[in-house]
């Protein structure tokens, strides 16, 4: 399975803010466990998909030179459960970044469900998420020059959002 | 100016939220790690707030200094902590109280200068202009 855990950015303004999509389909190999009967998200998995969103909304910002790791959720607040054949909504905003990390606000809605009439996003969790810079936050450590977090799949996901919007500032 | 008290109590909130502590486990005396169980990542965290809280530029290394001795047998022999090591400490950290640790200069024990009087000290300091002029230059 591919550790990637968002479709595709929507809208993204570098140094700023990220907002990415996540389509939940029952063809996805966790709902047959979570739960038989009762395909629900998990939490921990929306959790990362935040995260991705925030994470690369970070490393865009530092050109992709940083290798920025999750570091720690302080605060996450689920108000719902989402079940398959619904679409997430990832909105991050950049809280601050200095050379060794970052944090950001996230916050997660579901689309209304098909079929529904009402375009009323469902506030589904908030969260604080908070990024280390690896080698700059843990500067005992050599982790070498290889940027293992920004590999190819997640950097290719922005080029997605470019190739067809173009909301990044002085693209 | 923010009052002592008012600088600890803002240190104090800035802490149950970094750590997901209570307001009651926090005392002047405690020790970030041994006692609040921050891990290194949440120093970080309490920088970042810190600045906010209090709209202050904090810069790295300054608050909480990372080795600080770099294994220099000069400043530490045998896991102890030479005398040159603490005026070293002193002039690093001039908002830190060694007068406890000067009796018992053990390497370990550094982590245990990290307290929250120790932040507040350091806090009104910068507050009222001085600062540690001798940052690690990292």
């Amino acid at each position: 399975m591919r550790w990637i855990w968002i479709d595709r950015f929507v809208e993204f303004k570098s140094g700023q803010f990220a907002r990415a999509v996540k389509n939940l389909s029952l063809a996805e190999d966790y709902f047959a466990d979570h739960f038989p009967g009762y395909p629900v998200m998990p939490a921990a998995l929306m959790l990362e998909g935040l995260a991705q969103t925030g994470g690369i909304l970070v490393g865009e910002a530092n050109d992709y030179r940083e290798k920025v790791i999750l570091a720690k959720i302080l605060q996450a607040r689920f108000h719902g459960e989402v079940l398959a054949g619904r679409q997430l909504i990832y909105e991050t905003d950049l809280v601050f970044l200095r050379p060794e990390g970052a944090s950001v606000q996230g916050r997660i809605f579901a689309a209304p469900p098909p079929g529904v009439s009402s375009t009323e996003l469902e506030r589904v969790a908030d969260a604080e998420i908070f990024f280390a810079h690896l080698d700059q936050a843990r500067s005992q450590q050599i982790f070498g020059d290889h940027n293992f977090v920004f590999t190819g799949e997640l950097k290719h996901l922005l080029g997605l959002v470019k190739a067809t919007t173009d909301h990044k500032d002085g693209s | 100016m923010p009052s002592q008290d008012e600088i600890y109590t803002k240190v104090s909130a800035t802490l149950v939220e970094a750590l997901n502590v209570d307001e009651d486990d926090i005392k002047p005396t405690s020790t970030l790690q041994g006692d609040l169980g921050a891990e290194s990542i949440d120093f970080l965290d309490i920088v970042f707030r810190l600045e906010r809280e209090f709209g202050i530029k904090i810069p790295r290394g300054e608050l909480f200094p990372e080795s600080i001795f770099q294994g220099d047998p000069e400043f530490v022999q045998n896991g102890r902590v030479t005398d040159k090591g603490i005026a070293e400490l002193r002039a690093r950290m001039p908002f830190a109280n060694l007068a406890k640790f000067e009796q018992n200069p053990e390497l370990s024990a550094i982590s245990d200068l990290f307290t929250v009087e120790m932040i507040t000290r350091y806090i009104q300091d910068k507050l009222n202009g001085h600062t540690n002029g001798a940052v690690n230059g990292k």
